[in-house]
Formats: structure tokens, sequence, C-alpha cells
């Protein structure tokens, strides 16, 4: 089985990027496939504590935890989060967050890279 | 045995309209730190390309600091010339925007540095595209 790395950069309300990226990750884990997220920019408001969930806007924190469960691999650029005013402590239960030079060892070490979103 | 894989940053968005092209700097630039997270002497070879819209990151005279008090794409693609990332602008989409060599940022001898941007055909930069083990979309 491989691995693949997944950076998204779209923000979590106001595209669908971040769910079309949970979604391919868990349809890449049921194949048995290890997959690393790279959340960076406004993407890394997936990994913040506290978020409401209404129904008009999208909500992943759920689902995100459960494919974490299953092995999924989430980690947040320290820097993009720190200039959002969002801190370590914020951070969601066994979300990650690094610098952008571990993504790239990620990469690296990473069968395939797909780039999702970008606003 | 040491491992280099290369990782081909592609830009095809404007500056400062999105993140998108900020990202892709500070994610090249930060290739210099990645062997801290590798195996011994493994490590990358980055690539910073400039297509599409993504050409207008790398005109010269950006005014950033001065507007808005944030670090210009401009300041970026020197740090990344200063620290020998190879920096490539595809010649169509120069000539598309009617910029030439005289426009574009192409070293950063003002900070000491030696490397020199490459002005190629899409050719060439799908020849960097097909060489890359991973290419990052920005």
């Amino acid at each position: 089985m491989g691995k693949l790395a997944i950076g998204c950069f779209s923000s979590l309300v106001g595209s669908m990027s971040l769910d079309f990226a949970i979604k391919l990750s868990e349809a890449a884990i049921k194949k048995g496939h290890q997959v690393d997220i790279w959340l960076s920019g406004n993407a890394t408001m997936l990994s913040k504590k506290g978020q409401r969930k209404f129904q008009d806007y999208s909500s992943l924190e759920a689902k995100t935890k459960d494919l974490i469960s299953q092995g999924l691999n989430v980690t947040a650029c320290e820097a993009c989060a720190e200039s959002r005013g969002y801190h370590k402590e914020d951070t969601l239960e066994g979300f990650n967050r690094k610098s952008m030079d571990y993504y790239l060892a990620s990469c690296f070490n990473s069968d395939r890279v797909i780039h999702i979103g970008g606003e | 045995m040491a491992t280099i894989k290369k990782l081909l940053f592609l830009v095809d968005k404007p500056p400062y309209k999105s993140e998108n092209s900020r990202l892709a700097l500070t994610h090249a630039i930060a290739s210099q730190t990645v062997e801290i997270h590798l195996e011994d002497e493994d490590n990358v070879e980055p690539v910073l390309a400039f297509v599409g819209d993504g050409v207008l990151n790398c005109i010269k005279g950006q005014k950033a600091l001065d507007a808005y008090g944030i670090t210009s794409l401009e300041a970026h693609i020197k740090n990344a010339l200063l620290l020998d990332l190879k920096v490539i602008f595809c010649k169509e989409d120069l000539d598309k925007f009617g910029l030439t060599e005289d426009n574009v940022i192409m070293d950063a001898e003002d900070i000491g540095g030696d490397m020199i941007a490459n002005i190629l055909p899409f050719a060439d930069i799908l020849g960097e595209m097909e060489a890359a083990d991973h290419i990052l979309h920005f």
C-alpha cells in the first residue's frame, strides 16, 4: 500500500475543497493507504477547537476525528495558524502542528502528493 | 545510500490576490531545513517555476512592505535565489504580459546572492515537471 500526502489550502467555510480532501482521504484509507493531510493557509481552521456546527456550513471535526482514529495523520502549519490568532492550546485533540519543512519531509516519504484548493 | 528527491513548486496564481504564491515561496524556502526530518544524507532538491499568471509574482520593484507592511513576493524570490534555489519563469507567459528580463527579478545580487533566475520556454518547464518526483501546485 502507498502513502499519499495531501496539501490543503482552502478555508473550512467558504469552499468545499476541504470536504473533498477528507472524502478522498477516507477513500484512500479504506483501500489501505496511509494518508498525511497538511493544512496550510486558511485550511488550518479545520484543526481549530470550538467550532459550532451549522447546517449551512461545512463541519468536518467529527468525520476527521473518526478518520484520525483509523490512522489518518492531520497536521496544521504552525506559522499559518499563529498568524490567524489560533494557538497551540486551540488545536483539536489528535491534530498536530508543525513547521513547513515537516510537510516537505512528508512529501519526500510519499508515493503521491496532491494539492487541493487555494483561494 | 542517500536519496535526493526533486520537488517542483509550480506557481500559476498572481501575487497578493490570494496567499497561494506566498505559500509556494515559504514552502520552497522551507526545503532548506527539511533534512532535520529525514534520514542521514537524504534531502530534497527544490525547483520554483512560475507559469501563467504566476509570472506576475516576479515583477521587480514591489512595494508591499511600504503599502501593506508585509514582506513582498520580490523579497521572497530574492531569498530563494540567495539560498541557491533554482527559479524559473515561463518565457511565453512573460511575453504574454509584455515582460522581459529587464522587468523581472533575475538575481539577488543586492543581498549577496549568486544564483540567477532562468527564463525558459514552457517545453523546458514541462521537462522539469517530468523530472520531478513530486509537483506541488500552488
